[in-house]
């Protein structure tokens, strides 16, 4: 077993290094070969979605095949451009010059993927580091075992498996994945897995980039569209693989006097989504795991909390299957407040005034998206700059992930580095800066021996006086 | 995790072997400071920036006379290396960070409508810059401009290895910056390793791979994001065919000895560490490197000392291998007493032997001949990613394959050293050499968190995104992620077959 996985790394580096992966045709027929299978596979992909999360087939095109094409697109359109070198000012101190940053792969790289969006977190990344030139190992989540096994029978027969491969496992075949060298490591998951993959980068000193999560807060007003916010909370929630994804709401914080309202509005949404009984639509993921249905049952029936449910509660054991569940002023240490909840339970958390949320918030580790629902543009700005988070979406939830333009991932507890679009791009690429000079302009006063006359020179030309620059290129002080 | 501590006796006498209690109360003061908000309007990091380069006209001297104490560098090669180059990024960062701050606009696609995204960067909190002893002033100082043009607060940790810089910055920055935002913390390796037990929002560590992998495994308790600047084995590739024999082969000698010994002796992780040059032109370098370096090191005192007692036996014992000592044909004049090397020209040592494995960081030059100049690319391919690759060469065709073909932090053609001045292109490794740059907006960077911020408003409601779920949205979403209006249009008035 290791020796094949031994033997897998090794013919990826030889392959980067005969050169394979660099010529832009290379790179955009693999993209294209993604493309494709998006395109041609989407029933099977859609069946294993749905046997690995109970995946609505909805959520499997918009969140995960939808996405990962215009990924593709994207990469495809934007490819030359990204590929090209930056011209940038060389400056007046060593004219003649001239500069440019040129983006190169970073070698082999590793992209660990997650269970929740098993295909989009496995294939977005590995679509950036093959625009980006490298050879690519993709370990997708056992966790999400049908969506695994399609990627790696799938995978090979669209893209250049001699440079692209798919390795499946649990923990102790990452493990040993993790031992071999990277020249980067990508990981998708929770950060205490994510403190071991950075740790295990420590020995061969690989960069890593984690996309790790976090309890993502959603800070309601009274003075909103309760109706439309209600729908937005609702779909980015419950409607995003029922509350675990990264960047679903996690809790949410409204006034005393505006909850009831919110609630009520809340309910009337959820009803109209999902009927009188949602364990029975189809339009709901179920848990993923019996140890992820037990860790939210814990939480849910913990007496600290349980006598806050105003909503919900149902579940299946059967089917792993958890209805919306919405609490209200669960304590701030009940687990439910201390732990990202990753699952269908919703804590509403009542304060005095709008503003207080403010600290709570900041009492938590920076999460990977913050929400604000309101019409009052100086509650946004105060917002914007005093909670940091990985990013921050105002009057909706979710949707600023789709945005190829902006950088998505995490600061602090909540991850380092980003991508999408061009930010995957040079998440896997080294912008290696190239200084070209001519043999002109020498100055004789950089070298020793040194005297007085020539450190006046060189503190001229240093603060850019143009009287000092001339004077060092005509050769100035003359003599020694 | 390893003891940081090498051996106490190479640890200047003075330095702390502790962090003492009030030290650790400061990191404290540090957090509050910076979610008190003080140090994040713009006007706050002007005046920052502003005391820092009246710190360095002031205390000019000073700077010099510490700089003198700690590796016995000229006052010319101070200003130039050290002291200069900070005024020119102070300077610099004053006039742009303005700029810097400013949100990026970005598009927002027609689905979204309307909506506005942006990109706003902000401060990661309270960072910590581990320095390094050969240009410790500048090490030091280079990623504090951007610290601070990034609006943290800072603890500045200067290497024990150059005690004389230490104590000139732990006297001076809180004298010219805000000490309740910027801390200056003096210590050996288990200072190093107490602070690496805090949480910090970003780590910079200039160094070796060696304390770079303690400082990163420490940091990933934490998750704090780390940013190493390593060094690696610089090669320099001389094409003598095409740099020829007139003016421009001694501009190009006077360039290698700038960036050899010019430059601490050699002990700067982008000094020129060996040389490639075809075999037929190697005695002619030789002879013009010989009284090239006659007529620039003609004095003891144009070229930096050895750092310490440690490293010169290291650069001792780099000689000691008879192969290698045999392959000596210029210097080799070892002074412990001055802790001076003069400048060593050695001819082919042995590929094998350490001072062609490992970074020499000192005065000795290994030149190494091959058949074909380039043929040095697959030499240079064949080692780990350097730091920089520099070239001597007006060939066009070799320019584009060193490039191609090479990986390194940076590349500099026809000079050595100076890319390092540069703020427009970024400054740092790759592969063994490091990851994360800085230099002028990328300091600014390093210490920022990039942060998206999407607004939408109420007023358009796309129905197709709610559940129940049914073909017709399906279809609908699928056109309006491709951008596609015109079918998403005809989809949803009914018109097209879904």
């Amino acid at each position: 077993m290791e020796e094949s996985r031994a033997a897998a790394v090794q013919e990826l580096r030889a392959r980067f290094a005969a050169g394979q992966t660099r010529p832009a045709e290379w790179r955009a027929k693999q993209l294209r070969g993604v493309l494709r299978m998006a395109t041609e596979m989407e029933a099977e992909i859609c069946d294993a979605l749905h046997a690995d999360v109970g995946k609505p087939k909805t959520e499997a095109h918009v969140h995960e095949i939808s996405l990962v094409k215009s990924s593709c697109l994207f990469a495809l359109k934007n490819l030359k451009k990204w590929m090209k070198p930056k011209k940038v000012h060389a400056r007046l101190m060593t004219f003649p010059s001239t500069a440019r940053i040129t983006k190169e792969p970073l070698g082999v790289v590793l992209v660990i993927s997650a269970w929740n969006y098993p295909l989009l977190l496995s294939l977005d990344p590995v679509i950036g580091a093959i625009a980006a030139g490298n050879a690519v190992v993709l370990k997708p989540s056992e966790v999400a075992p049908a969506t695994s096994s399609l990627l790696a029978e799938l995978l090979p027969r669209y893209v250049d498996s001699a440079c692209i491969k798919v390795v499946e496992g649990g923990v102790s075949e990452t493990t040993a994945l993790l031992e071999h060298k990277w020249d980067k490591i990508f990981y998708t998951g929770n950060s205490k897995v994510g403190r071991i993959v950075m740790a295990a980068a420590v020995k061969h000193l690989t960069p890593v980039v984690l996309e790790l999560g976090g309890k993502c807060p959603v800070i309601v007003d009274s003075n909103v569209n309760l109706h439309v916010t209600a729908k937005r909370i609702a779909a980015g929630k419950w409607g995003c693989n029922n509350g675990q994804a990264c960047i679903a709401p996690d809790f949410i914080i409204t006034t005393e006097s505006f909850a009831p309202k919110l609630l009520e509005a809340l309910k009337k949404v959820l009803e109209k989504f999902y009927g009188k009984d949602p364990l029975l639509s189809a339009d709901l993921s179920r848990v993923v795991t019996p140890n992820h249905f037990n860790r939210l049952l814990d939480m849910m029936d913990d007496e600290m909390v349980s006598d806050k449910i105003v909503f919900g509660g149902q579940r299946d054991e059967q089917k792993l299957k958890i209805a919306p569940t919405i609490f209200l002023d669960v304590p701030l240490d009940s687990a439910m407040m201390k732990e990202e909840i990753f699952g269908p339970l919703l804590p509403i958390i009542t304060v005095d005034k709008i503003h207080e949320s403010f600290g709570l918030i900041n009492s938590m580790t920076k999460p990977l998206a913050a929400y604000l629902f309101t019409r009052d543009s100086k509650l946004q700005k105060q917002f914007e700059s005093t909670i940091s988070a990985g990013g921050m979406l105002l009057n909706d939830t979710s949707v600023h992930l789709t945005n190829p333009h902006l950088p998505f991932g995490g600061v602090g507890e909540s991850g380092t580095g980003s991508y999408h679009g061009r930010f995957t791009f040079d998440a896997f690429s080294h912008g290696k800066a190239v200084l070209h000079r001519g043999f002109g302009g020498e100055a004789k006063a950089r070298y020793p021996p040194y005297s007085s006359a020539k450190l006046k020179i060189m503190k001229g030309v240093l603060v850019g006086k143009l009287g000092a620059m001339i004077q060092a290129i005509l050769g100035f002080p003359r003599g020694k | 995790m390893g003891t940081m501590a090498a051996s106490v006796e190479e640890i200047g006498a003075a330095a702390p072997q502790a962090l003492e209690l009030h030290a650790l109360q400061h990191l404290g003061e540090l957090r509050s400071t910076f979610e008190s908000g003080r140090t994040r309007p713009l006007a706050w990091r002007q005046s920052q920036l502003r005391g820092l380069l009246r710190l360095l006209a002031e205390k000019e001297d000073e700077a010099f006379r510490a700089l003198h104490d700690d590796l016995g560098k000229h006052r010319a090669e101070a200003y130039r290396d050290e002291v200069g180059v900070l005024i020119k990024s102070c300077n610099a960062a004053l006039r742009e960070v303005g700029k810097w701050v400013a949100p990026e606009k970005v598009w927002a696609p027609l689905v979204a409508f309307p909506a506005n995204a942006q990109v706003v960067p902000e401060p990661l909190g309270v960072v910590l810059i581990f320095s390094c002893w050969n240009f410790p002033l500048g090490l030091s100082l280079e990623p504090l401009i951007g610290a601070i043009a990034a609006g943290n607060a800072v603890v500045l940790k200067p290497s024990e290895l150059a005690p004389a810089t230490a104590k000139f910055l732990e006297d001076n920055i809180g004298d010219y910056m805000d000490a309740t935002a910027v801390k200056v913390i003096q210590g050996g390796p288990a200072v190093g390793e107490q602070l690496m037990e805090q949480r910090w929002d970003k780590v910079l560590f200039t160094g070796c791979p060696r304390v770079a992998r303690m400082v990163m495994a420490a940091a990933s308790k934490h998750l704090t994001p780390v940013a190493l600047e390593l060094g690696g084995k610089c090669p320099c590739i001389f094409d003598s065919a095409s740099v020829g024999t007139g003016r421009n082969l001694q501009t190009s000698v006077n360039r290698v000895i700038f960036a050899k010994w010019s430059s601490c002796a050699g002990q700067a992780c982008v000094a020129i560490d060996y040389i490639l040059v075809e075999e037929r032109f190697a005695p002619t370098l030789i002879k013009m490197l010989k009284s090239t370096l006659k007529r620039f090191m003609a004095d003891s005192d144009q070229m930096a000392r050895i750092v310490n007692a440690r490293h010169f036996q290291r650069l001792t014992g780099l000689l000691k291998d008879p192969a290698v000592a045999a392959s000596v044909l210029h210097g080799g004049k070892l002074d412990a007493k001055s802790l001076c090397i003069e400048p060593t020209i050695l001819l082919n040592p042995p590929l094998d032997s350490a001072i062609m494995t490992e970074e020499i960081f000192g005065p000795l030059l290994p030149i190494i001949t091959v058949k074909k100049i380039e043929d040095s690319i697959a030499f240079v391919r064949a080692r780990p990613k350097p730091l920089a690759v520099y070239a001597f060469t007006n060939s066009a065709p070799l320019k584009r394959r060193i490039v191609e073909e090479t990986s390194s932090g940076s590349v500099t053609f026809n000079d050595a050293v100076v890319q390092y001045g540069i703020d427009t292109l970024p400054f740092g490794g790759v592969g063994q050499s490091g990851f994360g740059q800085y230099h002028g907006k990328y300091s600014f960077e390093m210490f920022s968190h990039k942060k998206a911020v999407l607004k939408r408003g109420f007023l358009v409601e796309a129905m197709l995104r709610y559940p129940p779920w049914d073909e017709q949205k399906i279809a609908m979403m699928r056109h309006l992620y491709r951008y596609n209006y015109i079918r998403f249009i005809f989809t949803f008035l009914g018109l097209s077959r879904t």
